[in-house]
């Protein structure tokens, strides 16, 4: 059996919504070059809705897929809904992934999320810090 | 095309290697520990081939030679072997590297919870030990020096035999993991001051699943699997014959062939070297020189390891990576991080290991599709994105 799902490679080999966004409303980064992936995620918001959104991925292949799935399973969605998006949802978008890439996913959700917050500071709106918890290293990799 | 570029983790059955193996599966099927023509027609191929890989590898006597499950095997049963043989002078400490397989690292790690006294050495930023590092290490009480002949990631080849006379010097027993060096460059246990050497014969075209340590006569054996007297007693379990046939046959063909072999393959190497250069922003890893003449080892930055090999691999190439998704872990190779490469770097390595069964034709390939695949996650990569815009300084 293959390492990952024919969706898991589909989405490492053509991901959508790759790129780099310059005018971008909120972007997000999360991870670390050090434990081997970042993600870089631009959401251009038009009334409250997610209007386009791109990505930039340093990692493995899932976590390529990851942050591609969740770019799709975010764009033209209202807001709100994006911030209820979890890495379940993702993983299970991407036909599952192995045990060991389960955090890939994790960093899917919270480059959505800190995306989201940083357009959210950026225009002065208020919102919930609880929302945006801290990304824990140490629990996505300990498994 | 496909590629096979992974020598270093295992090799394609030689036609030779396989030819020896078959008569031993449903014709000379004997146990060689019975008495009856069919056994014992069996253990004269086995002190055949034991006679011949003595010879293969400079040993004095046949009976210095003990067949193993593989590599592993032959460094477990080294390194508790020669920690046994120094408690019982009350000589506790043992000497290794940083950069030795895990066969290796972690039976010293064992070791050390039983209150021996481990010193690691350094392997410096071309990955070799230096004979100065170890001659500071020893110590009244050391009980053994073991340092890998090749590096199996890097490739690197390490000063044996100046270790080895050094260790004559002091009495202590020198262990070598010979794993990555055995049918690739010249051994000679007696001439590089070898006391116990680990070998696996699926590095050089033999079948998997066996191998054998080299313990120099006078040198105690402690069993790692208990049982019949097979091996003199130092290893229970029928014999693998038609394996240790076939292991014996590839030795034989590769110590023949070795200076063709040594050619061709180096060439396929500088043209690895050469083409994967030119890169912007890659490193090879290892001594420019001293190293086996298949394995060459890259660092690209701005990409990941792991993502590098799986879009290889869609184009027909095989080959490995020490970044932390491959290796399973958190932290990418114990190998990398021990020759100073920073954690964001060691994560985009590549290793490439070539053999005699490849050609050139495929190295062109082989740099065309690095080179294709490096700049593509990088052109998706936050950290390349960064590395250019100057937000963060490149590192190679």
């Amino acid at each position: 059996m293959a390492l990952y799902s024919e969706k898991v490679m589909d989405h490492f080999e053509n991901p959508r919504n790759v790129g780099k966004m310059p005018d971008a409303d909120g972007i997000g980064e999360v991870g670390n070059a050090k434990c081997g992936d970042i993600m870089r995620m631009y959401i251009k918001v038009d009334n409250g809705i997610i209007s386009d959104v791109k990505f930039n991925t340093f990692g493995c292949g899932s976590a390529i897929a990851s942050s591609s799935m969740a770019t799709e399973m975010i764009k033209g969605k209202p807001i709100e809904e994006a911030l209820t998006l979890s890495n379940k949802a993702v993983v299970e978008a991407l036909d599952g992934l192995p045990a060991q890439k389960i955090h890939c996913s994790v960093l899917a959700e919270e480059a959505v999320k800190a995306a989201v917050k940083d357009y959210y500071d950026k225009n002065g709106i208020a919102y919930d810090a609880a929302l945006f918890a801290e990304h824990d290293c140490a629990a996505c990799h300990g498994g | 095309m496909r590629v096979y570029a992974d020598n270093a983790a295992t090799t394609k059955l030689s036609p030779a290697a396989k030819e020896a193996m078959l008569p031993y599966f449903d014709e000379i099927y004997g146990n060689p520990s019975t008495l009856y023509t069919l056994g014992q027609e069996a253990a004269e191929h086995l002190l055949a081939c034991r006679t011949e890989i003595a010879q293969l590898i400079g040993a004095a006597d046949p009976r210095e030679i003990v067949f193993t499950s593989g590599g592993s095997e032959a460094d477990n049963q080294a390194i508790i072997s020669a920690a046994r043989n120094g408690a019982r002078k009350g000589k506790k400490h043992l000497i290794s590297t940083k950069f030795e397989h895990h066969a290796v690292l972690h039976t010293l790690d064992k070791l050390r919870k039983e209150g021996f006294d481990v010193t690691l050495l350094d392997v410096h930023e071309n990955g070799v030990v230096r004979v100065e590092d170890v001659a500071a290490a020893i110590r009244e009480d050391t009980a053994l020096v073991s340092v890998m002949f090749a590096n199996n990631e890097i490739g690197t080849v390490q000063p044996i035999e100046a270790i080895g006379a050094l260790c004559r010097e002091w009495g202590i027993p020198f262990h070598t993991d010979a794993v990555q060096a055995i049918g690739h460059v010249p051994v000679n246990v007696q001439e590089m001051n070898i006391d116990l050497l680990s070998c696996s014969a699926h590095k050089f075209h033999g079948p998997r699943g066996v191998g054998f340590l080299y313990a120099r006569r006078g040198i105690p054996l402690t069993n790692i699997i208990e049982g019949g007297a097979q091996e003199r007693g130092k290893r229970g379990g029928t014999e693998n014959t038609p394996a240790i046939a076939g292991m014996a046959a590839a030795l034989r063909e590769a110590v023949d062939h070795m200076a063709e072999n040594t050619e061709k393959v180096t060439r396929l190497r500088e043209a690895l070297i050469a083409g994967l250069s030119t890169i912007e922003h890659a490193r090879l890893n290892g001594d420019r020189e001293q190293r086996v003449p298949g394995t060459v080892n890259f660092c690209f930055e701005g990409i990941e390891g792991e993502s590098l090999l799986l879009l290889l691999d869609r184009k027909g190439i095989a080959a490995s990576s020490g970044s932390a998704c491959t290796s399973g872990s958190l932290d990418p190779s114990h190998v990398l991080l021990a020759i100073g490469l920073p954690h964001e770097v060691a994560h985009g390595s590549l290793r490439l290991s070539v053999g005699e069964y490849n050609t050139d034709e495929e190295m062109t390939y082989i740099v065309d599709n690095v080179r294709q695949v490096v700049a593509y996650l990088r052109s998706i990569s936050p950290v390349w994105d960064e590395l250019e815009t100057g937000a963060r300084p490149h590192l190679i």
